[in-house]
């Protein structure tokens, strides 16, 4: 691969850098106004813990998100991305008063004319979040 | 339980949703990202999840959306959503199983503006036993 003046090196196997990201219960209830999704598991304690859940958890689509605003970056804006797909397989845990870690890195997978596959890796107090997490940019 | 007709069948959604710069804004707030002239990639879900739970928690189809959790999720972005967008959600239940009693439920989720293919999103629903 020619690295043109300026361009970035991209190949398969390009790793992006790491990013974190930070998770509080404000950002949950900030989440929750923006998407509508007003689900008491992700704000109130008393009621995650009474459906089996071991303490507030962050929406998916929220964990989702921050690693859309990730693969936005990278790719320069919003209009970038034309597929994002994940499985949510763990929650993100919110405690009270803290603040947790969303870790989130990328690997190129495959480079197709004009669009650039991701493979993605995210997780929280080092437990893997997303599964399957891939996206598609145009280069 | 699904009722199980509805499998395989297109729902339309009777409402047309305008979306405004200050939805987007705050959507992106969240995010920390400050350019608005554009929707964030997953902007669409508080669209299609509110369209789907209409559907879905009907009647007709009669999921039951107080157990529900989210299993996956995946977009397919034609074009941006922008503010001004006047969109029309339809719904097709794609599949449906249940695995040790959890309802497994696949929904596809079409935004239109008039007759343009916006964004297509799947979300696999799974209702706890």
């Amino acid at each position: 691969m020619v690295n043109f003046s300026g361009a970035r090196m991209i190949e398969v196997g390009t790793v992006l850098p790491e990013r974190v990201f930070e998770i509080d219960r404000e950002l949950l209830v900030a989440y929750a106004n923006a998407s509508g999704d007003q689900n008491p598991i992700h704000q109130n304690e008393e009621f995650a813990q009474s459906v089996g859940l071991p303490n507030v958890i962050a929406h998916g689509m929220l964990t989702m998100a921050l690693v859309g605003k990730y693969v936005t970056d990278w790719a320069g804006g919003s209009a970038s991305v034309k597929e994002f797909g994940a499985r949510f397989v763990k929650p993100v845990i919110v405690p009270a008063g803290e603040k947790v870690d969303l870790t989130v890195s990328a690997t190129v997978a495959e480079i197709r004319g004009d669009r650039i596959s991701l493979t993605i890796s995210a997780t929280s107090a080092g437990v893997k979040v997303l599964g399957m997490a891939k996206a598609v940019v145009l280069k | 339980m699904l009722n199980p007709d509805s499998v395989g069948r297109t729902f339309n959604g009777a409402e047309t949703i305008t979306v405004s710069q200050s939805q987007i804004n705050s959507f992106a707030s969240v995010l920390g990202e400050t350019k608005t002239d554009v929707a964030p990639p997953t902007f669409s879900i508080r669209i299609t999840l509110d369209q789907m739970q209409k559907i879905l928690s009907g009647s007709e189809v009669n999921l039951d959306w107080s157990r529900l959790i989210h299993g996956d999720q995946k977009f397919e972005i034609n074009r941006p959503i922008k503010a001004g967008d006047s969109l029309t959600c339809s719904s097709t239940i794609e599949s449906y199983r249940v695995a040790a009693g959890n309802e497994i439920v696949t929904v596809r989720g079409d935004l239109f503006s008039g007759s343009e293919l916006v964004v297509s999103t799947w979300s696999t629903l799974v209702v706890r036993a």
